[in-house]
């Protein structure tokens, strides 16, 4: 009996340190071997939000069948972006076609030695496909790299509430509408007049903060930083101006404070608090008929943003060096950024294409929302592309808005503090983020 | 314990052994290696994974802590002290640090105290007993980001549940984000409401440890309920009080989850950082914008002995509060 179970113990010794002796190796056992059976190539995409890539994918490999795409999705920007970060520093695990956004892609031009160069790959005959702003913001400053080709823009229109329009006796006709706000102050000036009706108690606006990124977009060329990426924010007089304007829009009563992205926000869509928002393309379908709601069917209405035309947001997708498959990887990014992977992404999830053919396709152009009473998105968005100017926005745009100076004008906005308080704190600290 | 389990067959084999006529002396001297050094070997795999998992990132983080080590941007330059040094007078991380401290002592010592009260009721002879035992602790198998959505949605200022309630009483409507004590409450609110259940339980498998006669001589020299649960209950099971207390110090101090999912996913915490925790300012400055990854480790070094200076401090507090046995 001792015998046998000291035969046993010893067998079981020798079996635990073999395990631990395996366990330790398999961490240092690369995993990339991807190239399977059949000379199969496997590329890992990775997005943020919703690409609507899901069509685009399949169209892709039965073009491709010897590559097969892994599509991982990895929450918002602000959940993928820190984890990015990681991977391009430690060497791995960063997809082989990864998605930026426009607000984060000037800190990886600026670092451009972690993405392969689209131009070696043969870029460079696509230029002609895409704005000459899109295509130089992802191009490093001497013009010899491209880290990126962009997927979507984010032309501006102003969705707003027929039925709200209707009840506090405003036009809802999108052609009137769209006259009746030419400018922003022609915008204020239709909203006091829906405040005074005094028959409806939805706000005008959802918040302040929404007027800065179409007024600023639409009046400097430049955001928070200067061409050299020095901090101007605080010295821009368009942001000051944005800023007022938007806090004084509040204090008459005319926004209904909503944070922007909070539960309180998704809930105000459903709860009818506001008649207007300034949206993007990517907004329409992804955001506002999703948070309205199935009831609210109908009851909106696009027309075109005050000051004729305007870019919030849009994004690129590029290569990190660190891919296996830089040809495969490059084949993947070039479908979906042509016109074919982009009217795709526009079909699934409303993303405006970037590329000229795409805009002007008919499949984009001729295309109505039935969720917004038909509204001609293809049409209307197309056209605020067409008057869009580049706006330089700098290495740290995203940091700076999403995670300083919005959050103190929102705080302004519900009254935490003063308006000339919350900026002081808010360039301070944009200013700290900026040297840092 | 593992060493007499590990220890005590050998000594039982090694006694026939000696009456044999000729023992084989490989066999023999195999023995004694088994003998001596298997029961290290048992414990080894804990001790390799602490190394590679535990000790190898605690060393290396102080090592990182003394670099300007940009992730982004890959500059790596020695810095000596100059992090902490930033780090002491940086204003936000001391907001961070009391905030984490505050949202600690406000879930922590409530939770501890229902968790104990709620073992004690627990610990009774009733019917259906296993299924409210195990009932209680349902809170904690659900995901901590589900748990923060709802609970950002029940506390939401304007469509809110809480705010509802309070609504229909004729209170004004809280401002949960804010406010920065109202923030704490609703957090502590979440961490409570997951962890109360779990400390229970621990609570309770003490406590059946306690023999019983114990409770019938107290009740026959007429000892009330309430007196025999301080005068018995609680100092017998001061051990498990001490582990629950030095454990919800770890984790409390940790707080990540739930003040994100409160601040609707932002590290911000809050317009003013009202809700900021330590971890979460961790995150900010080592994943975010620059990815000071230097800063970070400075900062994860200063949480790391901050957790163990408060567990003493609450491991001396528990213990004189709660008399035990004197032995």
């Amino acid at each position: 009996m001792s015998v046998i179970r000291r035969r046993l113990r010893t067998v079981a010794v020798a079996a635990l340190a073999a395990g631990v002796a395996l366990g330790s190796t398999a961490c240092s056992k690369s995993n990339d071997d991807e190239a399977g059976e059949g000379g199969q190539v496997k590329l890992v995409l990775q997005t943020f939000s919703n690409f609507g890539y899901d069509q685009a994918i399949k169209d892709f490999e039965a073009a491709n069948p010897t590559i097969k795409v892994e599509h991982q999705r990895m929450g918002e920007l602000r959940d993928f972006q820190p984890k990015l970060v990681q991977w391009l520093a430690a060497g791995s695990g960063a997809g082989d076609v990864v998605g930026l956004e426009e607000g984060v892609l000037l800190q990886y031009v600026q670092n451009h030695d972690k993405f392969t160069n689209l131009l070696d790959l043969g870029a460079g005959e696509l230029k002609a496909n895409f704005p000459e702003w899109k295509w130089n913001n992802a191009l490093t400053p001497d013009g010899k790299k491209l880290i990126g080709l962009g997927t979507d823009v984010g032309g501006l229109a102003m969705c707003y509430r027929k039925d709200l329009f209707q009840q506090a006796g405003l036009p809802t006709d999108r052609e009137t509408v769209s006259q009746r706000i030419k400018t922003w102050d022609d915008y204020i000036a239709l909203g006091r007049e829906y405040k005074a009706s005094g028959k409806v108690k939805a706000a005008w606006l959802d918040s302040a903060t929404s007027l800065m990124q179409p007024y600023v977009m639409q009046n400097s060329e430049v955001f928070f930083f200067g061409k050299d990426n020095s901090f101007i924010g605080d010295t821009n007089p368009v942001i000051r101006k944005a800023w007022d304007t938007g806090l004084q829009m509040a204090a008459e009563g005319l926004t209904a404070k909503a944070q922007r992205w909070s539960a309180d926000w998704d809930a105000a869509f459903k709860n009818n608090a506001f008649a207007t928002i300034p949206c993007p393309a990517w907004m329409t379908e992804g955001i506002i008929a999703q948070r309205s709601g199935p009831t609210n069917a109908g009851k909106w209405d696009i027309a075109t943003i005050p000051g004729g035309g305007g870019n919030w947001g849009g994004s690129y997708l590029a290569i990190p060096a660190q891919t296996k498959h830089p040809k495969e990887a490059y084949l993947l990014a070039k479908y979906l950024t042509s016109k074919e992977g982009h009217l795709a992404a526009f079909k699934e999830a409303g993303a405006m294409p970037s590329s000229i053919p795409g805009i002007e396709d008919p499949a984009f152009k001729g295309k109505t929302s039935e969720y917004f009473s038909g509204a001609p998105v293809g049409q209307i968005f197309g056209d605020s592309v067409k008057n869009m100017k580049p706006v330089f926005l700098g290495a740290k745009h995203q940091q700076v808005w999403e995670t300083i100076v919005e959050p103190q004008m929102q705080a302004a906005e519900r009254g935490q503090l003063s308006s000339a308080a919350a900026w002081t704190k808010a360039m301070d600290e944009a200013k700290k983020v900026s040297a840092g | 314990m593992s060493s007499t389990v590990g220890a005590a067959p050998p000594r039982r084999a090694a006694t026939p052994a000696r009456h044999r006529p000729q023992p084989r002396r490989s066999s023999y001297r195999l023995g004694r290696w088994d003998l001596k050094y298997s029961p290290y070997l048992y414990v080894a795999p804990f001790f390799v994974l602490f190394g590679i998992f535990g000790l190898f990132p605690l060393l290396y983080t102080v090592y990182v802590s003394l670099f300007d080590y940009e992730l982004l941007s890959g500059t790596r330059e020695f810095a000596g002290l100059e992090n902490y040094r930033v780090l002491l007078a940086d204003a936000q991380f001391w907001n961070a640090a009391y905030n984490t401290v505050g949202i600690f002592v406000l879930s922590t010592v409530p939770q501890l105290i229902v968790a104990l009260l709620l073992a004690n009721l627990l610990n009774r002879q009733m019917r259906g007993r296993t299924l409210l035992r195990m009932g209680i602790v349902v809170p904690n198998i659900t995901s901590v980001a589900a748990v923060g959505i709802i609970f950002a949605l029940i506390f939401a200022d304007r469509y809110g549940l809480v705010n509802w309630l309070l609504g229909t009483v004729g209170i004004d409507p809280v401002a949960w984000r804010d406010n920065r004590y109202a923030s704490w409450l609703a957090i502590a609110f979440m961490v409570d409401w997951r962890w109360t259940g779990y400390n229970a339980l621990i609570y309770l498998g003490a406590m059946q440890a306690i023999p019983r006669d114990l409770y019938e001589s107290a009740s026959l020299d007429g000892a009330s309920a309430w007196r025999q649960f301080w005068q018995i209950t609680v100092p017998l099971i001061r051990p498990t009080i001490l582990f629950t207390v030095i454990i919800s110090t770890i984790g409390g101090f940790q707080i990540f989850t739930e003040p994100l999912m409160y601040g609707h996913g932002m590290v911000r915490g809050g317009a003013e950082h009202e809700f900021q925790t330590l971890a979460m300012y961790i995150y900010e400055q080592t994943f975010t914008g620059n990815a000071e990854y230097g800063y970070g480790a400075a900062m994860s070094w200063l949480l790391f002995l901050m957790i163990i200076i408060f567990a003493l401090i609450n491991f001396a507090l528990v213990r004189r509060s709660v008399k035990g046995e004197q032995k």
